[in-house]
C-alpha cells in the first residue's frame, strides 16, 4: 500500500513536471516526427541498393571470378539467414572478432582475389559513385529482417571486445568533451528535434541497432554501420578511425550486445 | 516504518551499486584506450590527433561514468575553476543579438577526411542543440533543462552575469563531468563571444526574457 502511494505521489510529480504547453509542444513535433517517418517507409530507396547486393553477391567478380556464395558470416558458407543480426563474432579462421562488413571485406579478398585496398576504396557512397559494400551489407542486412538481434558475447574475445567497447562509449575527449554516453546515455532526451536513444539499455540500443543499414534521407545514401560510427567521431569533432578499425567494431559489439533480443527491421529509413 | 526500511533498502542498493560499478572497460580499459588511440589513420595531422587526448576530468569522467563520488567531483571542480579567465576590459555582459547568433551556430570544428568543415567556417555555442532559451524557437534539444526567461527569473545582478559567464567559460567549475562542454577552456568560444551569450540569457531586451 505505502509502495503504491509512493508510486503515484512520483507519478504525480513527474506529471507536474511535463504538464502545461511545453509538454504539448515536444509531443507534437514527436508526432510529426513519426508521421513523416511513416510517410517514407512507404518506398524505402534501399530497396533497389538491397537488390543490388544479391546480384553482386551471387556475381562471379574479381581476380578469382568466384561469387561470394561461399562466404561464411558466422552461420556457415552461404547461409545468411539470420547472419547480420548475429554479428560481430569471433572468427577461427582469423582468430578476430568482426563485424559484417570487415567479414564481408575478407571474403571479398580471400574468395574473389581483390587486394583490400581495391575493396575498400569506395566503401561509402557519394553523388554519383555507388559503393559495393553498401549494396551486399543491404542484402545481407536485409536477409535478418524479422530476426532477433543475438550477440550474447560469450566467447571470451567477444566479452572482451564488448567491454572495450563500453570502455570507448564512456570515453571524453575533444573540444567540446564529448562522449558517446553524453548524447545516449539517458532515457528521452532530444538534440534539437532529433530523438536520442539511451544505448546502455536495451530497449534503446535495440531501436538504434534494429533499423541499419539504414537510408538516410539528409544524406540521400544508405549507411552502414560503420558509417554511422565513424560520423559519430566526426560529429564529436574527433579525427575518424579507419574503416574497419577495431574500436569501431568494439563499439558495435557492445551495441548489439546491449540491444540482443530486438528484433531486426532492415533496411531503415532515417531523417 | 515500513516506509523508512523501503527508503533505506533503496538508499544502500543506491550506495553500494556506486561501490562496485566497475568503471567501462573493467580489467581491459589499459588495452582498449591503446586500441582507441591506434585505430586512426596515419594521415591524420597530429594536432587533429591531440583532440584525442585527454585531461585530468576527462579521465576521471570516464571511470566513474560520468558520476563521480561527492569528493572527487569536488576536486575537479576546484580544478576547472582555476581555468577560467575573463575579457581584458572586465566586462562580462556584451552584445544579445550577437549572443543569439552564436546560440544557433551548431557548426565548426569539424575535421577529418569525408566530411570537414571548411576552413573558417564559424564555431558557434549550439546552446539550442541542447536547451530551450527564445520563446519563438522550437527547434531546441533537452539534454540540458530549458533556460527560457532565465534573467528574467534570476535578475541581473553582478553575481548571477558572473555565474553565468563562468558556467559558460567552464561548466565543470560548478558540476563536475556535466554533459556541457567546457567553451572557454577549449577555447571554442572567446571571451568575448561568451559575454554575448550572458547577454542573450541575461538581458531583458533580450527574446530569452522579453517574449
Amino acid at each position: 500500500m505505502i509502495h503504491r502511494s509512493i508510486q503515484s505521489l512520483a507519478a504525480l510529480a513527474v506529471a507536474a513536471t511535463f504538464a502545461g504547453p511545453l509538454f504539448a509542444q515536444d509531443s507534437k513535433v514527436a508526432d510529426e516526427l513519426a508521421k513523416y517517418r511513416e510517410a517514407l517507409a512507404d518506398g524505402n530507396p534501399a530497396d533497389l541498393l538491397e537488390v543490388k547486393g544479391e546480384s553482386l553477391w551471387s556475381e562471379k567478380r574479381g581476380p578469382k571470378k568466384a561469387s561470394l556464395e561461399q562466404c561464411d558470416l558466422g552461420l556457415g558458407p552461404g547461409k545468411l539467414d539470420g547472419a547480420y543480426a548475429a554479428l560481430p563474432k569471433y572468427f577461427k579462421d582469423t582468430n578476430k572478432v568482426m563485424d559484417v562488413e570487415s567479414r564481408l571485406v575478407h571474403c571479398m579478398v580471400t574468395l574473389q582475389g581483390f587486394t583490400q585496398a581495391e575493396v575498400t576504396r569506395q566503401w561509402y557512397s557519394k553523388p554519383g559513385k555507388e559503393s559495393d559494400i553498401e549494396a551486399l551489407v543491404t542484402f545481407i542486412g536485409a536477409k535478418s529482417n524479422g530476426k532477433p538481434i543475438n550477440v550474447p558475447a560469450t566467447h571470451p574475445a567477444e566479452a572482451k571486445m564488448a567491454k572495450m567497447g563500453e570502455y570507448i562509449f564512456y570515453r571524453r575527449s575533444g573540444p567540446q568533451d564529448f562522449s558517446c554516453a553524453i548524447c545516449h546515455g539517458q532515457e528521452g532526451k532530444r538534440i534539437r528535434l532529433q530523438d536520442l536513444g539511451n544505448l546502455t539499455t536495451k530497449d534503446g540500443a535495440g531501436t538504434a541497432m534494429k533499423t541499419w543499414p539504414s537510408y538516410r534521407v539528409s544524406q540521400g545514401a544508405v549507411w552502414t554501420m560503420q558509417r554511422r560510427l565513424i560520423d559519430c567521431m566526426r560529429q564529436a569533432r574527433w579525427p575518424e578511425p579507419e574503416y574497419l578499425a577495431d574500436s569501431v567494431i568494439a563499439l558495435e559489439t557492445y551495441l548489439q550486445k546491449t540491444a540482443t533480443g530486438t528484433v531486426m527491421e532492415t533496411p531503415g529509413i532515417k531523417r | 516504518m515500513k516506509l523508512k526500511i523501503a527508503l533505506f533498502s533503496v538508499l544502500t542498493a543506491t550506495l553500494s551499486f556506486a561501490a562496485q560499478a566497475e568503471a567501462p572497460g573493467g580489467k581491459f580499459a589499459g588495452e582498449a584506450e591503446q586500441m582507441f588511440r591506434s585505430s586512426f589513420k596515419a594521415e591524420n595531422p597530429k594536432y587533429w590527433m591531440k583532440r584525442l587526448d585527454q585531461d585530468e576530468t576527462m579521465k576521471t569522467c570516464g571511470i566513474y561514468r560520468d558520476n563521480p563520488p561527492r569528493k572527487i567531483g569536488e576536486k575537479l571542480e576546484k580544478l576547472n575553476a582555476a581555468t577560467i579567465r575573463y575579457p581584458v576590459d572586465g566586462k562580462l555582459i556584451g552584445d544579445w543579438k550577437e549572443g543569439e547568433k552564436l546560440a544557433a551556430v551548431g557548426t565548426g570544428g569539424h575535421i577529418g577526411f569525408i566530411q570537414p568543415d571548411p576552413a573558417g567556417r564559424v564555431r558557434g555555442g549550439n546552446c539550442y542543440a541542447c536547451h530551450q532559451l527564445a520563446k519563438k524557437e522550437l527547434a531546441y534539444g533537452t539534454i540540458g533543462p530549458s533556460l527560457q526567461q532565465f534573467g528574467k527569473v534570476r535578475g541581473n545582478s553582478e553575481e548571477i552575469i558572473k555565474y553565468t559567464y563562468d558556467k559558460i567559460y567552464n561548466s565543470n567549475a560548478f558540476t563536475a563531468c556535466t554533459n556541457m562542454p567546457r567553451f572557454g577552456l577549449h577555447s571554442w568560444l572567446t571571451p568575448e563571444q561568451i559575454t554575448h551569450i550572458v547577454a542573450f540569457l541575461i538581458d531583458p531586451e533580450s527574446p530569452v526574457n522579453k517574449d
